[in-house]
């Protein structure tokens, strides 16, 4: 909370005018039919995106130049909010003119960016992203359909959040993209857990496959590594050589701990690495200076030296005084 | 533009006689009323004034105390955590009963207590999206502590049986609080008939100031202060009251109770002529039996219409109204009452709410009956789904 998020309850007048033009006058919406294609020479796709039940749903027609694979003409309908009018109105104009495989490549992003005024300004608040995550799924979906990819097994496999239909690909794809850092911003793009709930973590009436803190966890760690190479990572830690564990320790004692205990006179060196019982890692140190001998040191001082290795290493370190 | 306004059940216009009423405790008359000197002196009157108005308002008795808030949700708030002050933490009455149909101020006060160990019944609404005096009865144990059912829904207007609610409180040993924001001005409260321990209320639901709230305890029943530190409202309530917002509401109440037989026939007939035009297009839902709701509201199920796409399109032609679940809303989850009464999973948001005031003219309720047909055209036009 800060001065900007106390007043709340703004939404339309965040909308760029584009938005706002394209929920009034939509430029591509109806519907195409068979004779359609046979008069442009092409072959016409349908796909449908999202549940009434859950507030959008989309419907995208395609007709597609099979020599060429180029969508000819794209229209749309939808039963959905202002956003989601104009974001599928915005999003079939895209289609037209570029090959299936380019169009399966316009993203919520792509489509958010062709709606703004200026092009530093958001054209949605973030509470209506999910319009356009929907947008950039029926393009993913009548791609499929047009490939001839068995749609049933896209449609149930990995499926996060059933209220919104959202798949795992999707969440994966939505954090990634948008660099998400909290469930709350999943939910705002996505609709995944805005519903039933069940889906964001153990706990909810429905038992589900997947929960949106765990996926959220797994991409954030592999997008730290990815970003940070030479960091090792808690969950990798224990599986590490033990050189590798003996360097990833020393870069925390330098970083973390001698400096506290230099403060008090003391220093800390590490003597071995062991693995211990049930996956457990056994980080031996000695004590120096002040900290040798002291009385605080077997109790006050681990605890610190353990809970600082776990925090930054892995929580499966145990330290064992020497 | 001109603009027309239906969304009374959202808030309401101040009605002009009220804001002249007001006015002169900004500039002139600004003691404050707790003071010896003659500013206070001078103030004292018009604040007894309104509390004539108000206890006249709903039928209150001399010994009963009506404590002068900020709105209904402070009120609803003091009544839910004092009782769990009051009994609830430290008796063996440890359980609430209340129903899925409360505002969030009345439900979210109650699942902050269950974080606290007490136990709280949510009763469902039936088919006809209300909760029965049976049903309460049903849900009363002998470790219950307190009914929170509230008058009137907002939603919908559906009225609920308090009279019969209270019976059974009475009959059981419990005591009653009831949210009576929605049927202030819209029906008769009258605690003579409808005999109820706590009763809350805000002034900008009836033509008053936003801002100012009352909330009534019948004599005898306890209730801790939620705000401590001074000595005003008899110690129930510490701070400087809104001076002119206290007189605001009173005069609102006074004008409230005045213009009910109004309410009762002529925005009853505008909202009756409106929901009529309505029931001829086609695949059109009212929710709740109409002589079952509040004369100003109706709420309308629109297949294959999107709720917020069709408030963007009235708001395009001036009329503001809204919609129970704004697909961008915190509650994404159908209304309760539209699960209750069976409505099908897709007509969850598609709910839009009209509600009417007596500043509502027939001009404006017929030029609303041709932008909403015109608008339920477009967007069905637009549809997946009709």
């Amino acid at each position: 909370m800060a001065k900007h998020d106390l007043i709340g309850g703004e939404l339309w007048e965040q909308y760029s005018n584009k938005v706002a033009d394209r929920m009034n006058n939509p430029r591509n919406f109806g519907e195409l039919t068979e004779a359609d294609a046979q008069k442009l020479g092409g072959r016409l796709v349908i796909a449908n995106e999202g549940a009434e039940s859950c507030g959008d749903t989309v419907r995208l027609f395609w007709i597609v130049d099979e020599a060429t694979d180029t969508i000819k003409k794209a229209t749309f309908k939808s039963f959905g909010c202002g956003t989601a009018i104009a974001a599928t109105d915005m999003m079939a104009e895209m289609c037209v003119g570029k090959s299936v495989d380019e169009a399966a490549k316009i993203t919520n992003l792509d489509v958010e960016h062709a709606l703004r005024d200026e092009a530093d300004k958001a054209a949605v608040p973030p509470q209506k992203m999910h319009c356009s995550v929907m947008a950039y799924e029926v393009i993913k979906r009548a791609t499929s359909i047009y490939r001839n990819v068995d749609i049933a097994t896209l449609d149930e496999a990995d499926m996060v959040c059933e209220c919104a239909r959202v798949t795992l690909q999707v969440v994966e794809d939505v954090i990634r993209i948008n660099d998400l850092k909290t469930v709350e911003e999943v939910t705002d793009y996505t609709k995944a857990g805005a519903f039933c709930k069940s889906c964001i973590q153990p706990g909810g009436h429905e038992k589900r496959k997947y929960y949106l803190v765990d996926i959220l966890a797994r991409v954030r760690a592999e997008i730290e590594r990815e970003r940070h190479p030479e960091r090792a990572l808690a969950d990798d830690f224990a599986t590490l050589s033990v050189v590798k564990q003996i360097k990833a320790i020393e870069a925390v004692l330098d970083e973390h701990i001698r400096p506290a205990l230099a403060r008090d006179g003391g220093g800390i060196e590490l003597e071995d690495v062991q693995p211990g019982e049930h996956g457990q890692v056994n980080v031996h140190v000695r004590y120096q200076g002040s900290c040798k001998g002291c009385a605080g040191s077997a109790a006050g001082t681990l605890t610190f030296v353990e809970q600082t290795l776990r925090k930054n290493l892995s929580d499966k370190i145990r330290g064992v005084v020497v | 533009m001109e603009r027309i306004y239906l969304d009374n059940n959202a808030t309401t216009i101040v009605d002009p006689a009220v804001r002249d009423a007001m006015e002169p405790f900004y500039c002139h008359m600004y003691g404050n009323p707790n003071s010896l000197h003659s500013f206070g002196i001078e103030v004292r009157p018009y604040l007894h004034q309104a509390m004539e108005q108000l206890y006249v308002g709903i039928g209150a008795s001399d010994e009963d105390d009506i404590i002068i808030n900020s709105c209904a949700t402070e009120g609803n708030n003091t009544v839910i955590l004092g009782f769990y002050f009051n009994l609830l933490k430290d008796t063996r009455k440890k359980h609430l009963i209340t129903t899925q149909l409360e505002h969030p101020c009345v439900r979210e006060s109650c699942r902050f207590l269950e974080q606290h160990g007490v136990k709280v019944t949510y009763l469902a609404p039936d088919r006809d999206g209300l909760v029965t005096a049976k049903m309460v009865k049903e849900a009363i144990t002998d470790q219950t502590a307190l009914v929170s059912v509230m008058w009137a829904n907002n939603e919908t207007g559906l009225i609920l049986p308090i009279k019969e609610i209270s019976e059974v409180c009475k009959e059981r040993g419990v005591y009653l609080h009831t949210d009576a924001v929605q049927a202030i001005g819209k029906l008769k409260v009258d605690l003579q008939e409808v005999p109820v321990d706590y009763l809350t209320f805000s002034a900008h639901k009836f033509h008053g100031p936003k801002g100012v709230g009352g909330l009534y305890i019948r004599n005898g029943a306890s209730l801790p202060p939620l705000l401590h530190g001074g000595e005003q409202m008899g110690g129930r309530r510490a701070g400087t009251v809104d001076v002119p917002g206290m007189v605001a509401m009173g005069k609102a109440m006074e004008l409230a109770n005045t213009h009910l037989p109004y309410e009762n026939t002529e925005v009853r007939r505008l909202r009756d002529k409106l929901e009529d035009a309505l029931l001829k297009i086609d695949d059109i839902l009212v929710i709740g039996k109409r002589e079952l709701r509040t004369p100003n509201t109706v709420y309308v199920s629109i297949r294959g219409v999107e709720g917020e796409a069709l408030i963007w399109d009235l708001n395009q032609n001036g009329i503001a109204a809204s919609t129970g679940s704004a697909c961008a809303s915190e509650s994404l989850e159908a209304s309760p009452i539209l699960t209750a009464i069976g409505a099908d999973k897709e007509l969850a948001h598609t709910g839009v709410r009209l509600s009417l005031s007596r500043f509502t003219t027939e001009q404006e309720i017929d030029f609303t009956i041709y932008a909403i047909s015109k608008a339920i055209t477009r967007l069905r036009g637009l549809s997946t789904s009709y």
